[in-house]
């Protein structure tokens, strides 16, 4: 077990390495952070002497030994556009995209489970039909075409609900959080169900196919014959083993909401790490997207190491037969 | 004595809400927020715009492009190369420090050292103070454009921003990256000071009450200014009533903001010339002017205008727009097909070439399918175009390094006067001189060169006009570049702003002279 463990941290270490080649390598496609600090009519030599001064014109492999000296310290540069340090910005960020995240999370759990269970358990019935209908038409609709036929509705047409941003913060030790206030629920709504838009269809599916795939197993045809009550047999003993792959595919699923998370935002102004990405992108402000790039890929990774960690712990068999992965 | 006290505090109560009631906020979207707080730290429309707010120019642009008294009262010419300024007498700073001239002769040194404004005011010398409320501004040769240039000096406190802040660091430091004293405090003497800044996600201006200029009628005390950066998003926002007033307006919301009831649309031609140079160095067919003016004969930039840009642009025969000193009338837009394939056949180019295109798009307002539809009309007379477009970030390091023939740049002069246009765009590229830096056509006349330089430090204005109308003359028969059209400017808010009267050319909308109803 502890060999396992010791080469998982190994290789998490290398993809971290490897990410941190990729957005360097990023870097310098998009586009020039001078340009985007000075104005058109300022002369290409006062340009170049700032490039000088922020060593953008030393080679790329000395640039990224300085990048990589600052970073193992935890220094991640500076952003030019919020002119602090990249991690401070990051930090400050992080809230907005957490609290998202989260309350799209309980929609996704609380919406998919009992919708799941009921497609699988009836899935003749017109309202399956129609989930299983609803949910395909769902899973294709782009995010932001969602979000802006809810801003459409809600907010121009009927006037309920806010367009844009966070609405009232409350700052809780430098976490400005929505929770608190009725304005920052208000407009904690429709982003939340748009990024929740595109992963509730899905889990809904997999529920129902692994539900019934486990409705049809040995074990339940017994608990059925024994004459068990039938809320029993269904929500203990074959909801239980439907649970597993989806936790799974949940962890797996974390990539794919944090690239949502930039759609919804961006549609939305919510100032989260989303928004905060295609700033940057947007903007040229290299150190704080490579920070970014830096800080998603350790979280990815710290996630996903820890899922095999306990795996391994869980089911001795993946240590073996993993071990090549 | 009770009822006297309810009396007294219904009457108190009573009074503050009349008091909230005439206290009007307005909440502002714009596609981004002032990068900093020191008005010299970038010169780009959003520093402008967050100067004319929270600081006052010594004179400003009225609509009809004269100049009015700010902080200067009045202004005299002493001789060629001198204007004496007679200052406002008791405006305080937001510190409470008074207003004097020294603190324009300190805000001109100031400006000459930042990287940015640093081109712009190459001309002056420097200014000098008289006595405490007369400043002489002194030019190293008789130049014209002074008082175009007076519109960019916004006094700043020198008193606040002399010594050194907590770190050691000199407090007028002009610093581009990372954090300093002047990118994060003011002292101006706007109307407004800032009593909140997130970066990227707030700013809020209060007015300070103590503001001179009783005068102006608005009535706006306070401005919450949310950068709104995706158009949908900001259109939304306007509609939806979340915010009274948004900037810029995307052309394809134009008609639903007419159409809706409790919002208006306000446009105003701009000065934003949109082109297309010709690369002559990188491509040899370019260099034959048959060619290039059967390409700008061939390019319907009217219909552009009219159909691309739904009528909110004007078709262009030249750079100046109507109303500069170089403007010429019968310079009109050149658009005739029959014409351009007939110059083609002359210069031997019947059967065509291929040339390469570069475009930004999310510069200009329909900057990419504005190109696109440029492709399509050269294909009329043979050319076979090759187009990329890039988004903005990268577009400009490309455009320097002059990777197409055909290259898209727009261009508003920061003087608002003409012999900017050719300074940057056409006079012959040099290192030297830093003269045509976005001369990516290539385009050297030694006569057009001659002209600007003369127009440079002429100050009679008939005289100067002529110099300008001939280099215009110049390159509209050479066509050294393709005009399409200047780009209008769009404002959009609710009903009761009236924003008419305080729009201007420059997209500085005076928010201080604001009347909300």
């Amino acid at each position: 077990m502890f060999a396992f463990v010791v080469r998982r941290i190994v290789q998490a270490l290398i993809v971290v390495f490897v990410i941190s080649i990729i957005s360097f390598a990023i870097k310098s496609n998009v586009g020039d952070p001078v340009r985007q600090m000075t104005g058109v009519s300022v002369s290409e030599k006062e340009r170049d002497e700032l490039r000088e001064k922020l060593g953008l014109n030393d080679p790329v492999h000395i640039q990224y030994f300085r990048f990589m000296k600052k970073a193992v310290q935890g220094d991640f540069g500076v952003s030019y556009f919020y002119r602090k340090p990249a991690v401070d910005v990051i930090i400050s960020k992080a809230p907005a995209t957490i609290e998202l995240v989260l309350v799209s999370s309980f929609i996704i759990v609380f919406l998919s489970v009992p919708l799941g269970i009921y497609s699988a358990i009836y899935p003749k019935k017109l309202f399956s039909r129609f989930l299983m209908g609803g949910s395909i038409v769902g899973v294709s609709i782009p995010v932001f075409l969602t979000a802006i036929v809810l801003i459409y509705i809600f907010s121009i047409q009927l006037g309920w609900l806010p367009s844009y941003g966070r609405g009232e913060l409350v700052n809780i030790n430098g976490w400005q959080t929505g929770f608190l206030t009725v304005s920052g629920w208000k407009h904690l709504i429709l982003p939340s169900i748009s990024l929740s838009s595109i992963m509730l269809p899905l889990f809904i599916r997999l529920i129902r196919s692994e539900m019934m795939e486990v409705l049809e197993s040995e074990y339940i045809k017994y608990a059925w014959a024994k004459g068990l009550d039938k809320y029993r047999v269904w929500f203990v003993h074959a909801f239980k083993n439907t649970l597993l792959p989806v936790i799974t595919v949940g962890g797996v699923q974390l990539g794919i909401t944090i690239a949502f998370t930039i759609l919804t935002e961006t549609v939305f102004q919510w100032q989260g790490l989303g928004f905060l990405f295609m700033e940057a992108v947007e903007r040229s402000d290299t150190s704080l997207l490579i920070a970014y790039l830096m800080f998603v890929g350790i979280v990815m990774v710290v996630v996903n190491t820890l899922v095999d960690i306990i795996y391994g712990l869980v089911n001795p068999t993946i240590r073996v037969t993993g071990s090549g992965k | 004595m009770k009822k006297l006290f309810t009396f007294l505090s219904v009457f108190f109560i009573t009074g503050i809400f009349a008091l909230s009631a005439n206290a009007k906020t307005l909440e502002l979207a714009m596609d981004a927020d002032p990068v900093s707080l020191d008005p010299h730290s970038q010169l780009s429309g959003g520093m402008l715009q967050y100067s004319h707010m929270v600081f006052d120019p010594l004179v400003r642009w009225t609509q009809d492009m004269t100049f009015e008294p700010r902080l200067a009262k009045k202004w005299e010419r002493l001789n060629d190369t001198t204007m004496r300024f007679y200052l406002r007498e008791g405006v305080k700073f937001h510190s409470g420090n008074e207003f004097t001239a020294e603190d324009v002769v300190w805000t001109l040194d100031r400006l000459k050292r930042s990287p940015d404004f640093k081109g712009l005011f190459e001309p002056f010398k420097g200014a000098k103070a008289v006595d405490k409320y007369t400043v002489d501004i002194i030019t190293k040769k008789p130049y014209p454009l002074l008082l175009n240039m007076a519109t960019y000096i916004f006094p700043m406190d020198k008193d606040f921003y002399s010594g050194v802040d907590e770190n050691g660091k000199p407090k007028d430091a002009i610093v581009k990256v990372g954090a300093s004293f002047a990118n994060s405090h003011e002292s101006g003497t706007g109307k407004y000071k800032v009593t909140y800044r997130e970066q990227g996600v707030k700013m809020i201006l209060e007015a300070t009450g103590y503001y001179w200029d009783k005068k102006s009628p608005g009535n706006v005390d306070k401005i919450v200014l949310t950068p709104i950066k995706k158009d949908a998003t900001r259109v939304a926002a306007l509609l939806s009533g979340d915010v009274d007033f948004i900037m810029p307006v995307p052309p394809q919301d134009y008609a639903r903001i007419d159409s809706t009831n409790g919002v208006k649309l306000v446009t105003m031609p701009g000065s934003r010339i949109i082109t297309f140079q010709m690369n002559q160095e990188r491509k040899e067919e370019l260099k034959n002017t048959k060619v290039r003016q059967a390409i700008v004969h061939a390019i319907n930039n009217p219909g552009i205008a009219k159909i691309l840009m739904k009528g909110k642009a004007t078709a262009a025969g030249q750079q100046s727009p109507k109303g500069f000193l170089g403007h010429v009338p019968e310079l009109k837009p050149r658009y005739d097909l029959e014409k351009a394939k007939k110059l083609m056949k002359e210069a031997g180019y019947e059967d065509g070439f291929e040339l390469s295109m570069i475009a930004p798009n999310n510069r200009y307002v329909n900057d990419e399918k504005i190109a696109e539809a440029i492709v399509a009309m050269l294909g009329k007379i043979n050319i076979k175009v090759n187009l990329t477009t890039m988004p903005k970030a990268q577009y400009w390091a490309e455009f320097d390094k002059q990777v197409a023939d055909m290259q898209m740049i727009g261009w508003h002069p920061d003087t608002e006067d003409s012999a900017n246009y050719f300074e940057f765009l056409l006079m012959c590229p040099s290192k030297k001189t830093g003269y045509g830096q976005y001369n990516s056509g290539n385009y050297c006349n030694p006569k057009v060169d001659k002209l600007i330089l003369a127009s440079q430090s002429e100050t009679d204005t008939k005289k100067r006009a002529k110099l300008l109308k001939e280099a215009a003359r110049i390159v509209y028969k050479d066509a050294a570049y393709v005009p399409l059209h200047w780009q209008h400017l769009s404002w959009a808010g609710k009903d009761n702003l009236q924003i008419k009267p305080i729009v201007n050319v420059m997209n500085f909308p005076y928010f201080s002279d604001l009347v909300i109803k």
